[in-house]
């Protein structure tokens, strides 16, 4: 059998995390699952488990980022793994170093896991079809392309608060265009049966043909968002302003920032996500991000979880050892 | 072969435990055989102890070894939604550990480590329903239900009713039993 998914041995078993495109439904249910038990290592005492121990886990990131470096080291660490953290921006890179050369160096290390955010999309598709049978590679982030780990951070959270996908309306807001997180949301959404997924944006700021992803589109906040259990915004990027996609940040917040006033458009117990970091007063009013219906800080606890469950699963057994 | 019959072994387990179950603070059942046999044991003592003296207070957690088994390697980690269930404080505790089938020990030391995650006990006794012998670790119980010799490459599990009567069966270990406890008890 051809295996076309890089991600999956020919067992099915789950090699790398590189997107949630592909990915069958069965295995997000195991890493939410898996997550699940690991919520509680936090409350102990100990707040670690041995699952990990011996094993190396490199954090390569290519652009700069806190939160997911910091809750991938956060999760190494709880699994007894040694964390290195390589800030490539500033290092072999600029020394004229290419990616694979600065990948091989770090196998010569005895790597046993790479965690990669990078400005170009496929660079860690890249690295996984490079690294010894063995070695496992983590998408935290790649250009425009896929962010798994936070739409299943995502997926978690929608569980904790809805436990069902199959009767959910949930809409995602803001510049889908440019997003890495919304593609990996709309796929994992789509894939764990959510029957229907809005995205609401302006036409500048969607990709073409986005309908085939099995999306409704909508250009108004006021019909997107009416009876939606879901909202999930994503950040303005501000550079955008200066590129011909946005007038001004005001406008967009006139238009497409969640106000309390377009939250009651959603039913009355919608939950507002958001992966941070924000912009107050572009794509989400204070009120909202401190509010109610706001679980976008339990949604950073909840990362760590299932960046522990990712890394877990794929530490398993490998392929020789009989699976 | 033909196996014991549980309930007559619970029966016993009990009988031995019921001296010294004053002792204990907790019962810790490793899930998840053992999680059914610490429920039912808690139910019983509590039963026949607050009879006499209504003060009588024990309480009742579960384990899930997954997180320290020595085999992660070679069987990875299986999502079970039950993760351990500790309710109450394990520093100071005397704490008695149960499980169903005990035979490498290697589960028990596993399950003592999880514990020690939650605290420092007092101390840990274990009382097992069946010992199959064959240790691979210096692990002893101080309540046994029963002593079987069994083959090696047979399994032995407990299981419950839907009325919650136990019953005991055996399996080969390389067959359709896709249970990955079963190397490992």
């Amino acid at each position: 059998m051809i295996n076309r998914n890089p991600q999956l041995d020919k067992n099915r078993v789950l090699q790398h995390l590189l997107t949630t495109e592909g990915l069958p439904a069965p295995i997000l249910q195991q890493i939410l699952d898996t997550a699940e038990t690991f919520m509680g290592v936090t409350e102990r005492d100990v707040k670690k488990v041995p699952l990990l121990r011996g094993k190396s886990v490199f954090n390569l990131f290519f652009e700069p980022s806190t939160r997911t470096r910091t809750t991938f080291e956060i999760a190494a660490k709880r699994l007894s793994a040694d964390v290195i953290n390589l800030n490539i921006a500033v290092s072999a890179q600029s020394k004229g170093e290419t990616l694979l050369d600065t990948v091989d160096n770090l196998s010569a290390m005895h790597a046993d896991m790479f965690v990669v955010r990078h400005s170009q999309s496929g660079a860690a598709h890249l690295i996984a079809k490079h690294v010894q049978p063995g070695i496992h590679v983590i998408n935290a982030g790649d250009g425009r392309h896929a962010h798994p780990t936070q739409a299943l951070l995502d997926m978690f959270t929608i569980r904790r608060y809805k436990r069902e996908f199959h009767n959910l309306r949930v809409a995602i807001i803001g510049d889908i265009l440019h997003s890495r997180v919304a593609r990996s949301q709309i796929h994992a959404l789509t894939t764990l049966g959510v029957p229907e997924v809005r995205v609401i944006a302006p036409k500048t700021l969607l990709p073409s043909h986005v309908e085939r992803l099995g999306v409704h589109v909508f250009h108004d906040m006021r019909n997107g968002l009416r009876d939606v259990d879901v909202l999930m915004m994503l950040r303005l990027q501000k550079e955008r302003m200066q590129g011909a996609y946005l007038p001004s940040s005001e406008e967009y917040f006139k238009y497409y920032g969640l106000t309390p006033e377009k939250l009651r458009l959603a039913r009355p117990d919608a939950i507002v996500m958001h992966p941070g970091p924000m912009n107050r007063g572009v794509e989400i009013d204070s009120e909202v991000a401190d509010g109610g219906q706001s679980v976008i800080l339990p949604q950073v606890t909840y990362g760590i979880a299932v960046r522990m469950a990712v890394m877990a699963i794929l530490a398993g057994p490998q392929p020789s050892d009989g699976g | 072969m033909s196996l014991p019959d549980a309930e007559a072994l619970y029966t016993t387990l009990f009988q031995k435990i019921l001296p010294d179950s004053r002792k204990y603070a907790a019962l810790v059942g490793i899930h998840t055989g053992g999680a059914w046999l610490a429920k039912r044991l808690h139910r019983d003592l509590v039963a026949t102890h607050t009879g006499n003296s209504p003060e009588f207070v024990q309480q009742s957690g579960m384990l899930s070894v997954s997180f320290h088994r020595d085999d992660f390697d070679k069987i990875g980690l299986h999502a079970q939604k039950k993760s351990s269930e500790i309710p109450f404080p394990v520093d100071g505790a005397h704490i008695l550990l149960i499980d169903d089938v005990l035979q490498s020990g290697r589960t028990i030391r596993a399950a003592i480590n999880e514990l020690f995650d939650y605290g420092r006990p007092a101390s840990i006794s274990l009382a097992v329903l069946v010992d199959r012998g064959n240790r691979e670790l210096p692990i002893c119980a101080q309540y046994i239900g029963a002593t079987l010799s069994l083959p090696n490459e047979k399994t032995l599990e407990l299981n419950h009713d839907d009325h919650g009567k136990f019953y005991l069966s055996m399996e080969n270990k390389n067959g359709a039993d896709t249970n990955h406890r079963s190397a490992f008890t």
